[in-house]
């Protein structure tokens, strides 16, 4: 290890912190704060066009009920919309220089709830697959997906926020003044920086080269920069290349992998502050914050540890190199440090992204982003819903203390009761189960087994991982494994739709009954929730639920292979 | 109300998929061509007026005159229409049988060097199969045999991989590294001065 690979974890922190906090700032002022910004001479006029064109009214306050229905609607439809389109793939030629034909039933519908449910799990390669038309229509679920997962956010912490009020917002207002005010304007001055740093963006027909040497080669083009921008910073990580982020001409040297990560953790970052302004209480944001740190840290530094350590069957079987580093399925200009600290961060962030191979690191390496999304993708998490599986964290620390000393819990001046603590279980059981159900399925059944491509413990853990990143909206791989089949494609469909839709709507649920809740008073009784004693309660059922309820299949997995590793076994 | 709703979240779907799939893709398209055609374009070399490749994708450089990049698992290698991993995890017998293979084809072409010289990531592939670059140390290592093929001085090829590496970004982001088809492209020069 070196300590460049070290100290980068840190440096990362410290650049992205004081961004999160201004970003929250702004979101504030043109979400909840009421304030003016600076752009909205520019943006209001533009807002008010497009109420008027939907026929919607964005003053009125709706039910959370009402709320959720406009939400699902929108999402459903653009699944509609989309699906329909990259049916027409064959029909609608324009931008298709390539000629990509027709996209194969399974392909259409899984790639729809994927990028629908913001998680961009690719099952096809995107520059043998889809034309250029069809990255577009992708583009603009990588535009809208993040939103929804604002909106959620908004529902559950104005249920702390708000007292004695059966409505919890205008979904209109929060879903396209997030869209105006933040989403457009970064996508768009994004994707120019990452042309400056090196990326293309064109709609010409594939390159081809007369090499040096004097062969041919066929260079893969398209509109590289505008769906790296909304893809990173949206944490959708569903690229329009196969390689994602380890491709060159998506991130073509270290600055633009930086940028990259500082916009893809702009978002989740200010959403924690922005939960600290939206309750009037910043002490609260420091348990929370502390959490996600301190796991974020450990995740990088072990998966740089591990990398670094490299794989132990190399030596047992006589191959001693210049370094034990592994570099199977990592590119040069990141090295190792760089390549774990994007692949931890884009695992932590229910992200998805990858600058190196999840399925060549080693055992212990590949355990870690295993581990970040099995948490429940709450170390920041994407866009809103990370701050919001953390928030059911914490009301399960409180219902736990509150067992330890036989008192009605209390969580930012609600008490929480029953269907509260019922709801916010329901949102932890519903992953795990899903995950390890579908794992278990696919590892029994002859259509589940014939997909694994890496056989012995470290096929298990490709399956663990499919469902982990669909049930987590992560959308990364272990990519040897065919999602492509029928049987993948299906039920890593039902996993990200489960993850999405039945994981959080039971918190909207809770928050909307915490708005109705009267505000009670700080008593000499209160568990304080800002200090280290939370701190650490919090953290350790975050760890408990992640790591107890999978451990068994962790055991048999990534530590089995470990072991097999260690003694040089092979499993062809 | 409830098909109302509907109506406005038809209506809203559209217009994204008009405005932040069509115009927000064109306009990057547009501006980017105008201000900055190079990178747009691909940033693709040319020599003698034809397109030799693009100076963020590796080439496949077999022959021994030529410094030689990552292993790539592409198919064919360094099929840039076609990216991808090798995914081969650390139990896997291919990744074993991969290595060896390399390393002998290394240490056949680089007589002298013994394996505990030779970096990993001249015999474990890339993560996309286009890796352009390799570190200076991998460079170095084939200084003597490129030198010795194209009866160029070693001290040329030293002094210009020095002076082509991309340190760290900030001190700490990345690793260092040449790119090697400027590498090469310097190698025909100066093969081509002499011969």
């Amino acid at each position: 290890m070196t300590w460049q690979g070290v100290l980068q974890i840190f440096v990362l922190l410290i650049i992205i912190l004081p961004i999160g906090k201004l970003l929250s700032v702004y979101m504030y002022k043109f979400l909840d704060g009421g304030k003016k910004t600076f752009a909205d001479r520019f943006f209001v006029p533009v807002e008010k066009k497009v109420y008027r064109f939907l026929g919607v009214n964005p003053d009125s306050e709706m039910s959370w009920t009402r709320y959720l229905f406009i939400l699902l609607a929108v999402n459903f439809v653009g699944f509609v919309i989309l699906t329909v389109l990259i049916a027409l793939q064959p029909v609608l030629t324009w931008l298709n220089p390539a000629h990509m034909g027709r996209v194969p039933f399974w392909t259409n519908i899984n790639t729809s709830i994927s990028f629908v449910t913001n998680t961009n799990w690719q099952n096809y390669s995107g520059e043998t697959t889809f034309s250029y038309l069809s990255q577009i229509w992708l583009t603009v679920e990588q535009f809208l997906s993040p939103v929804s997962g604002i909106c959620i956010f908004l529902v559950v912490v104005r249920g702390f926020a708000r007292s004695n009020s059966k409505t919890i917002g205008n979904f209109w207002r929060d879903f396209i003044r997030t869209t105006i005010w933040l989403v457009i304007p970064v996508a768009f001055i994004s994707a120019l920086v990452l042309i400056a740093l090196g990326s293309p963006d064109n709609f010409s027909p594939y390159v081809v080269a007369h090499t040096l040497q004097g062969g041919k080669q066929i260079i893969a083009q398209g509109p590289v920069a505008s769906m790296t921008s909304i893809m990173q910073f949206g944490d959708n990580g569903g690229a329009i290349f196969n390689a994602n982020a380890a491709h060159p001409y998506l991130a073509p040297n270290a600055p633009s992998l930086l940028f990259q990560l500082i916009l893809g953790m702009s978002v989740p970052v200010a959403c924690v502050f922005l939960f600290g302004k939206m309750i009037k209480d910043k002490l609260q944001v420091k348990p929370i914050m502390a959490v996600m740190g301190i796991l974020f840290i450990l995740g990088a530094f072990l998966m740089y540890h591990y990398e670094t350590a490299g794989n132990p069957a190399l030596a047992a079987h006589g191959i001693h190199l210049a370094s034990t580093k592994n570099y199977e399925g990592k590119e040069s200009r990141f090295g190792v440090g760089t390549s774990t600290l994007f692949n931890n961060t884009t695992t932590a962030v229910s992200w998805g992204s990858v600058a190196a191979a999840n399925d060549s690191m080693t055992p212990l390496g590949g355990l870690i982003p295993l581990f970040n999304m099995m948490t429940g993708e709450v170390i920041f998490g994407s866009w809103g819903v990370g701050m919001v599986g953390m928030l059911a964290y914490a009301v399960l620390t409180l219902f736990l203390a509150g067992l330890m000393v036989g008192r009605t819990p209390e969580y930012l001046g609600k008490k929480i009761e029953s269907f509260e603590v019922k709801m916010a279980v329901l949102s932890m059981i519903i992953p795990s189960l899903a995950i390890l159900v579908l794992s278990a399925l696919s590892v029994a059944i002859t259509s589940g087994q014939t997909g694994i491509f890496n056989h012995g413990p470290h096929g298990l853990t490709e399956v663990l991982y499919a469902f982990s990143s669909g049930v987590g909206n992560n959308g990364s791989a272990f990519g040897g494994l065919n999602a492509a089949s029928p049987w993948y494609s299906a039920t890593v469909g039902i996993a990200m739709l489960l993850g999405r839709y039945p994981m959080y709507i039971p918190l909207m649920a809770m928050g909307a009954s915490l708005a109705k809740k009267q505000r009670i008073p700080v008593t000499a009784g209160t568990f304080p929730t800002h200090g280290i004693l939370f701190t650490i309660l919090l953290m350790g059922t975050v760890l408990v639920v992640g790591v107890l309820i999978f451990f068994p299949a962790l055991a048999l997995g990534p530590l089995a292979e470990q072991f097999a590793a260690n003694a040089g076994k092979l499993f062809g | 109300m409830y098909l109302k709703t509907l109506w406005s979240s038809i209506k809203f779907i559209v217009l994204s998929f008009l405005v932040l799939g069509l115009a927000y893709n064109l306009a990057v398209f547009g501006l980017g061509k105008l201000i900055m055609p190079g990178q747009a374009g691909g940033s693709l070399v040319s020599r003698n007026h034809k397109i030799i490749g693009s100076s963020l994708i590796g080439q496949n450089f077999t022959s021994a005159k030529y410094f030689q990049g990552r292993p790539s698992a592409t198919l064919p290698a360094y099929n840039a229409a076609a990216s991808t991993p090798s995914n081969y995890g650390p139990t896997n017998p291919l990744l074993i049988k991969e290595i060896k293979t390399n390393l002998q084809q290394v240490l056949k072409e680089n007589p002298g060097i013994s394996s505990s010289q030779v970096p990993p990531q001249l015999v474990e592939s890339s993560a996309s199969g286009l890796d352009p670059d390799i570190s200076p140390q991998a460079a170095y290592l084939q200084v003597p045999r490129v030198a010795h093929l194209n009866h160029i001085s070693k001290s040329v090829l030293m002094h210009y991989i020095n002076n082509h590496i991309t340190s760290r970004f900030l001190w700490v982001f990345g690793a260092p590294y040449v790119n090697v088809l400027s590498l090469n492209l310097e190698v025909a020069k100066l093969d081509h001065r002499i011969s």
